[in-house]
């Protein structure tokens, strides 16, 4: 198979060994952009930069797949008007998995405005655990630069970032920063169960401040912390498991911290109600600001997370999740899951995009189902269309937002493909209208 | 253009018998026609010409676009107010029609309904004053998705770390302007901002208030020498827009003295103070809070080289999204609803997002109304008064034909004001000042002025070259109706806007700069992102493609100086 796609690439075009910089890598919300990638016939190299996600989603060759309707091969242009039947015909469409660049987004909003679609991200679940804390009652973040240089105690809450390869390299263990932060001076406290912090080790072998607790039990001891910054007493040895005298003497490094920092990642954070931890450390890092600085940083964004969240939200008003039925963005982020309104049956069709990974996969329902993701996916049911689409970043440029929400990147084309893009598909659907 | 046996076939529109206002062209209110064609304003064709269309427009009013100089319509900011306030947009859901997307209005409005909005009130263009460098990607896309209207977004500078090195170590002033020429050509930008010059900066170092002489306690550089040094780069590289300054102390009773020195502090160049009327509070009377906008007015008048928009409140719910994450923070506490959100960007700027509600039986909220008219009111010269609320910030841009009302129609006004709260009032000079703004005052202040302001030589006029950006008005006693519902409106010769509804969609331009600098600063740089930043030099660079791509407009660079 992989020979024949190189034949096939070899036919159309003139193959060159190229190496390319500053190649910004989509497979996680970190966005590392000093990535140096050969391309040697068309096959990639990291030969810079790379990391576990960045080799598998780089270098990997795809098994060749091409078009489907109802498990029949077809023309690209047979599977698009198949989709747009099905589209035609659906009340209430739910397009989920939305992992898409900035261009596909853009084109998923205007998709679901014409059909009157439910939107949902496949990480809808941690998206919303912040979207929630954000209507509440706001928060107080930073961003990777400024925990680069800034950051002198940072607290892991709920998470060790291991998910996301390149974070201590980047941001904890820096080389360089600004203000003379040392980095054996900076304290790590970690806060959770099953944590890994062995990568929060300095270089000196002092261990980081462990503090073990249930992932339910987090937001507990962060408010007893809070309560403890504010001056007030706790009247019982222990919370959680952790004695009191422990969290007496974190409540007081934080106070005189310069810069402290809370890392959480909401995906990580599945527990029910997990806004109201999140909540928790918004509100210390709050109070904390009255006497010095502090921020919170969310760590997530994966398959596009953050961006079809933004996209979303300039689009029509709202973050994820929405419905367009009524003609107008309705706004109900619960309501709204992928889960819900399959289990409800309040959508009559589904449409996957999935360009970046193949982990989460489309969920199986008995209503038409059009599938668009990695052309490797792994599928437990026959979708009525699927189509293997590009990778934003190897396959085609495009753009992306971080986990921070607030620096997006350009993405490099690395390769030649076989393959549409999502935003190609898209706009052709959105033709025949 | 069509060209028919070699011939070229122009297509022609007529705009017969207006009254056309065009204060570029000293027209004050003269019956004219006005040609079009293929998109630009020209003489009177031969009469030979076959004119393909006529729209006859007796008694009808006719300006060019409206262009809002300072409103907050891209990038994170907005964003996040979108995203923090659902209850802000139920109240103004917009459906889908056949042609034009969903979407939703009031304070932090989708990018698109955006665009609407403004061209259904005849504007044309609308430019962002707050882009961080470090978010200019983020802005540029949401103005890419905000129809019809041109837009463009100043680069926010003085409190990012590079500069603040820089003046630390006394580079010399070459070296720093290379670096704003370079900020402008990577982001993309038409201009230079400065918010709290480096009192962003001072926050991340728990400094809380930063007077113009006072100084970062890291860096040892105080608020006067930066603004110092960005004038100076703005002048040296040509800019047409002179500095847009956010100055310190916003909404600090007493700003008013912050202010006056501002004005000298750049000694004789040219300089924009925005949103003033949040820059000019005294502290006199019981409360501690008074009036400033006579000083500052007889300021302005006297200093030809600074011109200001005022950044107008408006009773009502909005929310305020500003660069100033240090006074942001120190507004919070006012925050309604009660929710809010600071945050510190990549060593480069911060952001501020706090929703706020202006109460006329507030006595702070009822004289900053005043303040703010008071402004409008003295200042003598409208080629340098801009007419802003600085949205959302003092009250949406969908205001605007209120505040126009307010500005020409001095009963209205004082009906007004005699319902807002007591004390203010009284300690306002409001109800006596008679001046009431002409048509000509205003097409001067939202059209003629910001053209000029920024550079835009065929924008912002009726004369032939320029681009046939054009707003028809049906005259109305009430000059709120008039200016809310434009009989017709033109973007580039097209008719987009017909009885103040969206006819036709399409894509405005994005304007921008590419002033010359020495190349050799991006060493420097590239050393510095290297060691300090989080992202590659090279992908900080916003290339033409990305604001092109999607079919979402053009890039239009505009000449400097």
């Amino acid at each position: 198979m992989i020979n024949n796609r190189k034949r096939i690439l070899k036919k159309k075009i003139k193959i060159v060994n190229t190496t390319i910089r500053d190649v910004t890598c989509p497979f996680c919300g970190l966005l590392c952009d000093d990535l140096v990638i050969e391309n040697k016939e068309e096959e990639l190299k990291i030969l810079k930069n790379g990391c576990s996600k960045a080799i598998m989603g780089f270098e990997k060759q795809a098994p060749e797949n091409s078009p489907k309707v109802a498990s029949n091969e077809v023309t690209l242009e047979d599977a698009i008007d198949k989709i747009f039947q099905i589209l035609k015909k659906s009340q209430t469409p739910l397009i989920s998995g939305l992992g898409t660049d900035v261009a596909g987004m853009r084109s998923v909003m205007n998709l679901a405005d014409k059909t009157g679609a439910v939107l949902d991200h496949m990480h809808g679940d941690a998206l919303t655990r912040n979207n929630l804390v954000l209507q509440d009652l706001g928060w107080i973040m930073t961003t990777m630069s400024e925990i680069k240089n800034r950051a002198d105690l940072i607290i892991f809450a709920g998470t060790n970032a291991t998910k996301y390869p390149r974070f201590y390299e980047r941001v904890i263990w820096n080389k360089h920063s600004m203000f003379s932060r040392q980095k054996n001076k900076l304290k790590l406290i970690y806060i959770g169960e099953k944590l890994n912090t062995k990568l929060g080790i300095n270089s000196n072998g002092e261990k980081p401040n462990i503090l073990n607790c249930k992932t339910e039990q987090i937001g507990e001891i962060i408010s007893s912390l809070h309560a403890l910054i504010t001056g007030a007493t706790i009247d019982v040895n222990e919370v959680a498991g952790i004695k009191t005298k422990k969290l007496e003497v974190l409540a007081t490094q934080m106070k005189s911290a310069k810069y402290g920092v809370i890392i959480w990642s909401p995906a990580d954070l599945d527990i029910p109600h997990a806004e109201l931890t999140i909540q928790s450390f918004c509100e210390v890092v709050k109070y904390l600001t009255r006497i010095t600085r502090f921020a919170g940083f969310s760590l997530g964004g994966d398959d596009a997370s953050t961006t079809s969240n933004n996209v979303c939200a300039w689009q029509s008003g709202y973050p994820l999740r929405i419905n367009f039925n009524k003609g107008f963005p309705d706004y109900s982020p619960h309501h709204y899951s992928t889960h819900n309104v399959l289990k409800n049956k309040e959508v009559d069709s589904l449409m996957w995009i999935s360009s970046f990974s193949t982990t989460v996969k489309p969920p199986r329902a008995s209503i038409p189902s059009i599938v668009l993701a990695k052309p490797d996916i792994k599928l437990n049911f026959k979708p009525d269309v699927f189509i293997p689409v590009a990778t934003p970043g190897v396959d085609h440029t495009g753009q992306l937002f971080r986990t921070d929400n607030v620096v997006s990147l350009p993405l490099k084309k690395v390769r030649k493909s076989l393959y549409p893009s999502v935003d190609y598909i898209l706009n052709e659907i959105i033709k025949r209208y | 253009m069509k060209l028919l046996n070699g011939i070229r076939n122009y297509m022609y529109i007529k705009l017969k018998n207006g009254i056309v206002y065009d204060p570029v062209h000293g027209i004050n209110g003269e019956k004219r026609d006005i040609y079009i064609r293929d998109g630009l304003i020209t003489r009177k064709p031969p009469s030979n010409v076959r004119i393909n269309k006529t729209y006859d427009m007796k008694d009808k009013i006719i300006m060019s676009g409206a262009i809002d100089i300072h409103t907050h319509i891209g990038g994170g900011k907005v964003n996040i107010a979108r995203m923090m306030l659902p209850e802000d947009h139920e109240k103004d859901l917009i459906s889908k029609t056949p042609l034009t997307r969903s979407g939703c209005g009031n304070a932090a409005p989708s990018t698109i309904t955006t665009g609407y909005r403004y061209a259904e009130m005849g504007y044309t263009a609308c430019f962002e004053p707050a882009m961080l460098p470090a978010n200019a990607r983020q802005a540029h896309m949401e103005m890419a998705d905000t129809p019809i209207v041109d837009k463009g977004a100043y680069a926010m500078l003085g409190s990012d770390d590079f500069l603040l090195r820089m003046l630390a170590k006394k580079n010399d002033q070459a070296a720093i302007s290379d670096y704003v020429g370079w900020i402008i050509n990577a982001t993309q930008a038409l201009g230079i901002k400065v918010v709290n010059p480096g009192g962003i900066n001072a926050f991340k170092f728990n400094q809380r208030k930063l007077e113009l002489d006072e100084l970062n306690k890291h860096y040892g550089v105080s608020p006067r020498d930066i603004l110092k040094a960005l004038t100076r780069a703005v002048t040296e590289l040509g800019i047409p827009h002179p500095l847009h300054v956010h100055g310190c102390n916003l909404g600090v009773p007493g700003n008013l003295k912050t202010t006056l020195d501002t004005i000298h502090a750049v000694e004789g160049m040219r300089m924009h103070l925005t949103h003033i009327q949040f820059h000019s509070y005294g502290l006199e009377g019981d409360r501690k809070f008074s009036s400033g906008a006579a000083e500052i007015a007889e300021a302005v008048n006297k200093n030809p080289n600074i011109s200001i928009d005022v950044g107008q409140i408006l009773f009502g719910q909005t929310v305020t999204t500003s660069g100033d994450s240090m006074l942001q923070y120190a507004g919070h506490w006012h925050a309604h609803p009660k929710k809010w959100v600071i945050m510190d960007i990549e060593c480069d700027a911060g952001c501020g997002v706090i929703p706020f509600k202006y109460r006329d039986e507030s006595f702070v909220n009822a004289l900053q109304w005043c303040i703010g008219l008071e402004i409008f009111l003295l200042i003598d010269d409208p080629w340098r008064v801009f007419l802003t609320t600085d949205h959302p910030n003092g009250a949406p841009f969908t205001s605007y034909p209120h505040l126009i009302r307010l500005l020409m129609d001095r009963s209205f006004r004082n009906d007004i004001l005699s319902t807002i709260n007591k004390d203010a009032a009284t300690h306002s000079v409001l109800s006596t000042i008679d001046r009431e703004y002409s048509l000509y005052d205003i097409a001067t202040m939202t059209r003629a002025a910001p053209a000029k302001s920024l550079g835009l030589k065929n924008r912002g006029h009726l004369g032939s070259g320029a681009v046939a950006d054009i707003t028809v008005y049906n005259n109305n006693k009430n000059k709120e109706k008039m200016f809310s519902k434009p009989e017709y409106v033109f973007k580039d010769g097209e008719l987009v806007v017909h009885k103040g509804k969206i006819i036709k969609v399409k894509n405005g331009v994005t304007h921008t700069l590419r002033p010359e600098f020495d190349k050799s600063i991006e060493k420097t740089l590239g050393s510095y992102f290297k060691k300090y930043q989080t992202v590659s030099l090279e992908n900080f660079k916003i290339d033409d493609d990305e604001i092109v791509e999607h079919g979402n407009g053009k890039i239009v660079v505009q000449p400097c100086m």
